[in-house]
């Protein structure tokens, strides 16, 4: 019996140990959602109190709180698209064609990912003071883009990498025009890539603080109306936003793979 | 990482080999041009600026001078030597747990998990998607003093044994290193699973099939064909998870006291509230170099330098 037992706990004795990192990973995302439920007793949503839907009822309800989120949506969006196109023409200049300083180009693109958050903010922020720059939308804007383009470049380059220029090759044989050829064969392929780079780069963005702590002057996203309220009291009204934020990128990967999945079948049959 | 170029068009494929247009050869220098350009103004120039900055003597009033003051750099290591030790010694722990934490559960996921597989992958990436600061402060709910975990930790005496190595403080786990490391640990650890989960994916199980017809024990395949073969996810999930971590001041500043204050933090208050701006540019040159230092000295060591 004991010896069953131990037998048993050694063959899995690795699913376990994956299964407690899994729920160490997942108990603050448990413990958001439940004390979105909370009513608490004062301004600080840390100890459980009562059950109570209010903060449901009226995710809006306090002050600055949702003028945050759009702003920090609005900024996640432009960064995403503009860091996805950059970075996907870098992706494609690297994989397709061979030319001078392309080692000095890697590096250059590697380097803001190997690079603490706060030196890259500090020191954009020194260069916005010496050009009188104003802080705001504008210097968070910029600052975001810079630091997404190097993983679109990785995510992008990792797929162009694997695709087989022969099919691009066979459709110009077909007399595509490179428009065409772009369009209808390139790009598709690559969509999953890119794709993969720009939901990177929104979420980058959106969560980013330290480096939008240093270079955004008095305005205010979300992630530091967050920190704010960490000192001021936080309104129970954040853990709604995280609570439907995890469930909102459940459902969105979910349906990604579920397009994908449906993709693979049909290409099979 | 340059692993699998494609190979150049087949030059039999035509009797002669035309040279391109001069237009045409221009292209990738007009794909570059933009983002290029955008790194080089947001991110290298930046750092020069900063470089200068470090170097400059005066006050916000006066005005700053470039002097080539470098005592400012001595200066800063001296006084804030402590945050420096501390901000490498919890993020290289942190390291090491996440890697102790994150090998099994990507392990799990590659070979163990099967039609789960994709479940368990969305459960790593999910908590991405909820503001990272909102989880951090979950974790003060969660290490709450009198709470189920500081309870449990006091029953089996653990905080006995973790207050007398300078860990956490009689019966509390709040504001306390322990804290500050697993927030970090918390924070980084998807940075870890992923790449490792990557590399231990592309290792062909047929592998593993093989050790054991060799009569290799499990542990003994694991410690001479899945570790060695995983090398690659084992650095860059490193890498991932410390050079992040070094620089971070959110966990230590929401779940820390003033006595575990990292660095990134004096370099925010230099910058952002005592308006300090050479000290605080000297700080996080000073940063920068021991990462880049000890980043560059661990890919030696690990040996696998095509990495980068």
């Amino acid at each position: 019996m004991l010896r069953n037992s131990t037998r048993w706990l050694r063959r899995h004795l690795v699913t376990i140990a994956g299964l407690i990192t899994l729920a160490y990973l997942i108990l603050p995302n448990i413990v958001v959602m439940v004390f979105s439920f909370n009513k608490p007793n004062g301004r600080f949503n840390i100890t459980w109190q009562r059950f109570s839907l209010d903060a449901w009822k009226d995710p809006c309800g306090v002050a600055d709180m949702c003028g945050s989120l759009n702003l920090s949506l609005e900024i996640a969006v432009w960064a995403t698209i503009g860091s996805t196109v950059l970075g996907t023409m870098i992706a494609f200049a690297l994989v397709r064609y061979r030319f001078r300083a392309r080692g000095a180009i890697n590096s250059l693109i590697f380097l803001p990912m190997a690079m603490p958050e706060v030196v890259m903010a500090a020191s954009l922020l020194t260069l916005f003071l010496n050009m009188g720059a104003q802080l705001g939308f504008w210097t968070i804007l910029i600052a975001h883009i810079m630091f997404c383009l190097s993983f679109v470049v990785t995510a992008v380059k990792a797929r162009v990498m694997s695709m087989d220029p022969r099919l691009e090759e066979a459709a110009r044989d077909l007399y595509a025009s490179p428009v065409q050829t772009f369009l209808r064969v390139t790009l598709p392929i690559a969509a999953p890539g890119i794709a993969a780079g720009a939901l990177l780069a929104f979420a980058l963005s959106f969560d980013d603080f330290i480096i939008t702590n240093f270079n955004a002057g008095s305005t205010v996203t979300f992630p530091m109306y967050v920190w704010g309220s960490a000192q001021r009291g936080t309104p129970v009204q954040i853990n709604v936003i995280g609570t439907a934020m995890f469930i909102i990128a459940v459902l969105v990967v979910l349906g990604g793979q579920l397009i994908s999945n449906r993709r693979k079948n049909s290409t099979q049959h | 990482m340059t692993v699998t170029e494609a190979p150049p068009a087949a030059p039999e494929a035509g009797p002669v080999v035309h040279k391109r247009p001069v237009r045409k050869r221009l292209v990738p220098y007009w794909l570059l041009l933009p983002g290029i350009v955008w790194l080089v103004v947001f991110f290298a120039l930046p750092m020069i600026y900063q470089a200068s900055t470090s170097v400059q003597t005066g006050s916000l009033e006066e005005g700053f001078r470039v002097t080539w003051h470098f005592q400012t750099y001595w200066d800063a290591l001296h006084e804030y030597y402590p945050q420096f030790i501390r901000s490498l010694l919890y993020a290289g722990t942190a390291t090491i747990l996440c890697l102790l934490l994150g090998y099994p559960l990507s392990y799990l996921i590659a070979f163990k998990a099967g039609r789960w597989r994709n479940l368990v992958l969305i459960l790593v990436i999910a908590p991405f998607f909820t503001s990272f600061l909102i989880r951090t402060l979950a974790w003060k709910t969660i290490l709450a003093d009198g709470g189920p975990v500081v309870g449990v930790l006091n029953t089996l005496h653990i905080l006995d044994v973790t207050s007398w190595l300078g860990w956490t403080e009689g019966s509390r786990v709040l504001a306390t290193p322990m804290a500050v490391v697993c927030g970090l640990t918390y924070n980084f650890l998807p940075f870890m699973i992923l790449p490792l989960y990557t590399s231990l994916e592309r290792i062909d199980g047929r592998l593993h099939e093989a050790a054991g017809d060799l009569y290799a024990t499990p542990a003994t395949t694991f410690r001479k064909v899945t570790f060695p073969l995983s090398m690659p996810g084992v650095v860059s999930g490193t890498l991932l998870t410390f050079i992040p971590a070094a620089g971070d001041y959110v966990n230590s500043e929401l779940l820390g006291s003033t006595d575990t204050k990292m660095v990134g933090s004096v370099i925010q208050s230099q910058f952002l509230r005592v308006l300090d701006y050479p000290t605080a540019a000297a700080l996080s040159f000073i940063l920068m170099a021991i990462v880049l230092i000890m980043v560059t000295v661990y890919i030696r060591r690990a040996g696998t330098e095509d990495l980068v």
